[in-house]
C-alpha cells in the first residue's frame, strides 16, 4: 500500500547549527542548509548560515562556495561549471529544482533554503544519489543508431530535419525535472521520468536515426511512459528553459500514429 | 533479499510492456464522448426534475432518452474504471493490493452500470 509516513530517520531536525554573520555586516541573508551526515547516525538538519552578501557573489553557487571555504568545510555539494552548462549543481533552492550557479541570491525573497533534489537517496548533505536516473538513460540507449553504412562524409540532415531537435539538444542531464515530477517521485524505479523521456525523444525526432520504431517498442509502456500525467512540473522547473512535457505528449501522439 | 542487479539490470526489469497506448487513447475517446453526453443530461435534468417524478419517469421512458442515459452511464463508469486505474497504478505500490483494488473497481463499474440499464429498463417497460 501506499506510505503515509515518513520513516523516523528521515525526520528533519529544524535546529541544527548556526553561524551568525560576521560583526559589521553590511547586508546579511540567512541560508537555510539541509545538512545530514551517513557516518554520524543522526537525522538530517538545517544549518543556518548568515551570510554577508556585501562581501559574496551573485549567485547562490557564491554563497555555497564562500561557505565551504570560509565557515564550514563539512559542507558537501557538486558543482563544476558554474555557468549552467554541466548540471552538476542541481539542487532545491527555495521550493524549486533548480541550478545553484544560475539561480540569483536576490531572487529568493526571505532565507535561502537550500535541499537536495527531492526524493532522491540522499549521499551527504546536498548530494543525491542518482544511479537509477543514470541508468534510466542508458536504458534508452542515448546513441545515434544506424543500420545503413555510416557514409564517406558527414550525415546530411536538412535544416529543417535539424530544427526538430532545438529545445531537446539543450537538456544537460541535471534531473531538475525529474525530480520534480510526483509520478517519478511514486514510481521512480519503474517511470522513466521527464529527463529521460526528452532524450528518448531527442533521438526519435533525429531524421538520422534509423531506429525509431524500436525505441517506440522499448517506451510502451504503462509505467515506462505514461505515468505523464501532464502536470507540467517539469516544463516549470526547467533550469534551461526546455519543455520535457511537450516531449512526451510528441511521444504519445506518435504512440497512436503508429496504431 | 538483498538486491544485487546492476542499476540497468534492475531499470529494464521485465521490459517494455509493449501497453498502454490503447488504454490511453480510450481515456480521451471516453472523455470526448462524455462532453455531450454530461452537458446533455445537465440541462435535461434541469428541465424535467422541476416537474416531479412522473415527469422524470415520462422522460427517462422516450427511447431517445434511454439510448442517451445508457450511453451516458455506460462511458461514464468506463471512463471512470479507466481513470481509476491509473489512480491505483500511481499510488499502490504492493501488486497483490494493485491487481486486487484494480479487479475490485472494475466488477463495481460493471455491477454499477447494468444496474443502472435494468433501472432505466424497468422505468421505461415498467414491471
Amino acid at each position: 500500500m501506499a506510505e503515509f509516513a515518513l520513516p523516523a530517520n528521515s525526520k528533519i531536525d529544524r535546529n541544527g547549527a548556526a553561524y551568525p554573520a560576521p560583526s559589521g555586516a553590511k547586508r546579511v541573508k540567512s541560508f537555510k542548509i539541509y545538512r545530514w551526515n551517513p557516518d554520524d547516525g543522526k537525522n538530517p538538519r538545517i544549518d543556518t548560515y548568515d551570510i554577508d552578501l556585501a562581501d559574496c557573489g551573485p549567485m547562490i553557487l557564491d554563497a555555497l562556495i564562500k561557505i565551504k571555504n570560509e565557515i564550514d568545510s563539512t559542507l558537501t555539494f557538486r558543482r563544476s561549471c558554474r555557468e549552467g552548462v554541466c548540471g552538476s549543481c542541481a539542487m532545491n533552492i527555495d521550493g524549486t529544482n533548480t541550478l545553484a550557479c544560475t539561480k540569483y541570491i536576490d531572487d529568493v525573497k526571505g532565507d535561502v533554503k537550500v535541499h537536495p533534489l527531492p526524493h532522491m537517496p540522499v549521499v551527504k548533505d546536498l548530494v543525491p544519489d542518482l544511479t537509477t536516473a543514470y541508468a534510466q538513460l542508458a536504458s534508452i540507449e542515448p546513441w545515434l543508431k544506424s543500420e545503413t553504412p555510416p557514409p564517406e562524409r558527414e550525415r546530411p540532415q536538412s535544416p529543417e530535419e535539424r530544427a526538430k531537435l532545438d529545445g531537446l539538444w539543450e537538456c544537460i542531464l541535471c534531473f531538475s525535472c525529474t525530480t520534480s515530477c510526483p509520478s517519478y517521485w511514486w514510481n521512480g524505479e519503474r517511470y522513466l521520468g521527464p529527463a529521460v523521456l526528452l532524450q528518448a525523444y531527442r533521438w526519435i525526432v533525429d531524421s538520422r536515426d534509423e531506429a525509431i520504431g524500436e525505441r517506440l517498442d522499448q517506451l510502451e509502456d504503462p509505467f515506462r511512459l505514461y505515468r505523464c500525467h501532464t502536470i507540467m512540473n517539469c516544463t516549470k522547473t526547467c533550469p534551461k528553459g526546455l519543455n520535457p512535457a511537450k516531449a512526451i505528449a510528441e511521444i504519445k501522439k506518435l504512440m497512436v500514429a503508429r496504431k | 533479499m538483498a538486491d544485487l542487479r546492476s542499476p540497468v539490470a534492475r531499470v529494464r526489469g521485465l521490459g517494455s510492456a509493449r501497453d498502454g497506448t490503447h488504454h490511453w487513447w480510450l481515456q480521451r475517446v471516453t472523455a470526448v464522448a462524455l462532453v455531450p453526453l454530461v452537458i446533455w443530461f445537465a440541462v435535461s435534468l434541469l428541465r424535467f426534475a422541476p416537474e416531479g417524478q412522473a415527469a422524470v419517469r415520462a422522460w427517462i421512458a422516450s427511447p431517445v432518452t434511454m439510448v442517451m442515459l445508457i450511453l451516458a452511464i455506460a462511458v461514464g463508469l468506463w471512463h471512470a474504471a479507466l481513470g481509476v486505474q491509473v489512480v491505483v497504478e500511481d499510488y499502490v505500490h504492493a501488486k497483490g493490493w494493485r491487481i486486487g483494488l484494480d479487479m475490485a473497481m472494475k466488477f463495481i463499474a460493471v455491477i454499477g452500470s447494468l444496474a443502472a440499464i435494468v433501472a432505466i429498463f424497468r422505468i421505461a417497460f415498467g414491471g
